[in-house]
């Protein structure tokens, strides 16, 4: 693990992306530090971090597009599975430089505060916890970076799949309140969901009778629980989607508030990504 | 692993906090019968890698088909076969790279599924394109794969450097690998494999690509490798496998062919060998020339014409292993005729090798064949015919062939 941890960091650093990434991160937080807390006169610095926050859009792919599929590409991948190394060390490994890359611009990010504490009062906890939000927020959308990487042996596929899946959750808060609440409505989106899941897993598993079993348990599932209890998916779906907005959970760590169900929250989008990219792994060994 | 599982169902067994289930019982029994097992299996199989009814399925393509042998230390074994044959799939699966659709492969007793550290870190392995980072050095590099080896330290540094001097890449050792030749890339490949001393070292077609000097020290290096390791490499090339390897394995689609020692492979597999005679063409000389000589199948007569006319040839084939030039010799001598010539030919393990391959792939070859040959009406028109051939219908057969025909001319024109 430490291993695969070292060489990334020293890939990232030896070509030009661990550099653009920083740049252009440095470079965005230091344009809305200017523009929100200098020229306006707020000292909250969280209030900057708000809008930094949209620029993961770009730079995410950036760092994790070729993480995984430059070793597909360029067969190092047999490399790593003959090496007495576990597929999940592989990834861990590979996250934690991820996260090393983006920890660098975040511990400079971590010195505004104090700069802007000697033009006026500075509430230091909230200024910190902010920062400590987007660095869960950007841990999250990383390893979901790595995760799309892990699928695809083109770094550029890659890069455009995790763009337009970041857009999709920039604005799948607003998609939500687009869906009309009614139970009836959220039941048949529901069902719709898990077609959908039942289709992806047909097509990445080729396992027809899986996912047919998948599809119908739970359609009953639901069906069963819709006239049970109708109003219980009053608003469901809606509610759904915005809890797999993963920028929501960040507003709150902007606004000052220390969220700890944000904190797990993150955590657990971190692992479960981490995880799913270990199936994929996996997954090639089989094929 | 087994031994941590029988831990597992004793702890729950007699902890208190479990309380006694009949199910612990049977697990413990399960995993008790399992450890016996493993351990017998485990004393038999000890030392040498074992594959058994190794077999890979990618969708319908069976890659390898029931696979099995055994790999003794100390030897340097070759897999020969065409392309696409299965060599790799097979080394991929050994090496725990992919894993198998069924069948199991074990290294020194231990199995990919349970000790799969444990075993890969007896095996270096270079595959078939050697898997280099490009914006590393071979020092970067080599210390990487070292490191994930396991190593650490001064061990990994004089590990590093010991294999850099024995692949002679200490020269290149601080240049970027995607500047290097091709020649050094496999070196750096080669050094990859034999870090962490691994008692195996798998070599996937490690000469392709290389010029003819390259391949020579490539051999060359091979061979110094085999000084202290089991050495497994595959190719497609006769001449290396010959020049390197005891033993050979043999496969072709996705099947061993033959397999042992080139001297056994030559015996068992050569076929007939033959031998041709020239005489002085007299009354008399006549296939009955050599009637009664031991060994002999078959006798195919032919006289000579234009500028040798008063020759006659002999084509003889010759049973297995039996050598009739003597005979032969001395039934002229006897009868008093003269001989002009007498060749043998025993067919090589190129030879043994063409026929193995012919003979697997027989079918497959004459289907390409139509389908090179002909325009696509005629190929559906030669389809409609092996169609009809296996149907039988006179009418219909008719039919086919004016359309074979017509397809067959309209190309022409």
């Amino acid at each position: 693990m430490i291993a695969v941890f070292k060489k990334e960091l020293r890939s990232y650093f030896a070509s030009m992306t661990g550099y653009i990434f920083i740049g252009i991160l440095l470079l965005l937080a230091g344009i809305m530090c200017l523009a929100i807390n200098l020229f306006n006169g707020p000292t909250n610095y969280e209030l900057s971090l708000s809008m930094v926050s949209y620029i993961f859009l770009l730079i995410v792919p950036i760092l994790t597009m070729s993480v995984m599929a430059d070793e597909r590409k360029n067969k190092t991948d047999q490399l790593l599975y003959s090496l007495p190394v576990n597929a999940s060390e592989i990834v861990v490994g590979k996250f934690g430089a991820i996260a090393a890359v983006f920890a660098v611009p975040v511990i400079v990010m971590c010195l505004y505060p104090f700069i802007l504490s000697l033009y006026g009062q500075v509430n230091f906890l909230s200024a910190y916890s902010g920062l400590f939000g987007f660095f869960l927020l950007g841990c999250a959308l990383l390893a979901f970076g790595l995760f799309v990487s892990s699928l695809t042996e083109s770094p550029v596929i890659a890069a455009v799949i995790c763009f337009f899946s970041l857009l999709f959750m920039y604005l799948l808060s607003s998609f939500a309140s687009l869906i009309p609440a009614g139970a009836f409505a959220s039941y048949v989106c529901f069902i719709l969901l898990i077609a959908a899941v039942a289709f992806l897993v047909y097509v990445l598993t080729n396992h027809s009778l899986f996912s047919m079993a998948l599809f119908v348990v739970g359609c009953g599932g639901l069906t069963a629980l819709y006239f049970v209890n109708a109003s219980l998916f009053e608003g469901a779906f809606p509610a759904f989607l915005n809890w797999l907005c993963v920028y929501d959970r960040y507003i709150a760590f902007v606004n000052g508030i220390f969220d700890i169900t944000g904190v797990i929250y993150y955590l657990s989008i971190v692992f479960l990504c981490l995880f799913f990219s270990v199936q994929s792994l996996e997954k090639r060994r089989w094929q | 692993m087994q031994s941590v599982k029988l831990l597992f169902a004793i702890f729950q067994n007699f902890h208190p906090f479990f309380t006694n289930i009949v199910y612990n019982k049977i697990v413990l029994f399960y995993f008790l019968i399992q450890y016996g097992a493993h351990c017998l299996y485990k004393k038999e199989e000890e030392l040498l890698i074992c594959v058994q009814n190794l077999t890979k399925i990618y969708g319908n393509n069976t890659a390898v088909n029931n696979i099995s042998f055994e790999i003794e230390e100390g030897k340097v074994y070759g897999f020969l076969g065409p392309n696409g044959a299965g060599k790799s799939t097979t080394m991929n699966m050994i090496t725990g790279c992919l894993a198998a659709t069924q069948g199991r492969v074990s290294v020194d007793g231990l199995d990919h599924f349970d000790d799969a550290k444990k075993a890969k870190a007896l095996i270096g392995y270079l595959p078939e394109q050697p898997p280099l980072y490009f914006d590393l050095t071979p020092l970067e590099y080599l210390m990487f794969v070292g490191e994930a080896k396991g190593l650490r330290g001064e061990a990994l540094a004089g590990q590093v450097k010991e294999v850099m001097e024995e692949t002679q890449i200490t020269d290149v050792s601080g240049r970027l690998i995607k500047n290097l030749s091709k020649g050094y890339k496999q070196r750096v490949g080669i050094a990859q494999a034999m870090l962490g001393n691994p008692k195996y070292i798998i070599l996937d077609e490690p000469t392709v690509g290389l010029d003819p000097l390259q391949i020579i020290e490539i051999r060359k290096l091979i061979r110094s490798l085999a000084k202290e390791r089991t050495v497994i490499l595959s190719s497609h090339i006769l001449a290396e496998v010959q020049e390197v390897c005891d033993e050979l394995i043999v496969i072709i689609g996705g099947k061993i062919a033959a397999k042992g020692t080139i001297e056994d492979i030559k015996k068992n597999l050569s076929g007939p060998s033959t031998l041709t005679v020239a005489a002085k063409s007299e009354p008399g000389v006549d296939k009955s020339l050599f009637a009664g000589i031991d060994g002999i199948d078959t006798v195919q007569c032919s006289t000579q014409k234009g500028e040798r006319q008063n020759e006659t040839h002999f084509h003889i084939t010759v049973a297995d292993g039996a050598d009739i030039r003597e005979a032969v010799f001395k039934r002229f001598c006897e009868k008093g005729f003269v001989l002009l010539e007498m060749t043998a030919y025993v067919p090589s393990l190129e030879d043994i090798f063409i026929r193995l391959t012919e003979s697997q792939t027989e079918g497959a070859g004459q289907e390409q064949e139509i389908e090179i040959s002909l325009s696509p009406a005629a190929r559906e028109a030669a389809i409609l015919l092996t169609a009809n051939e296996e149907s039988q219908e006179p009418l219909k057969e008719e039919k086919a062939d004016d359309e074979a025909d017509e397809a067959l001319g309209g190309d022409k024109e």
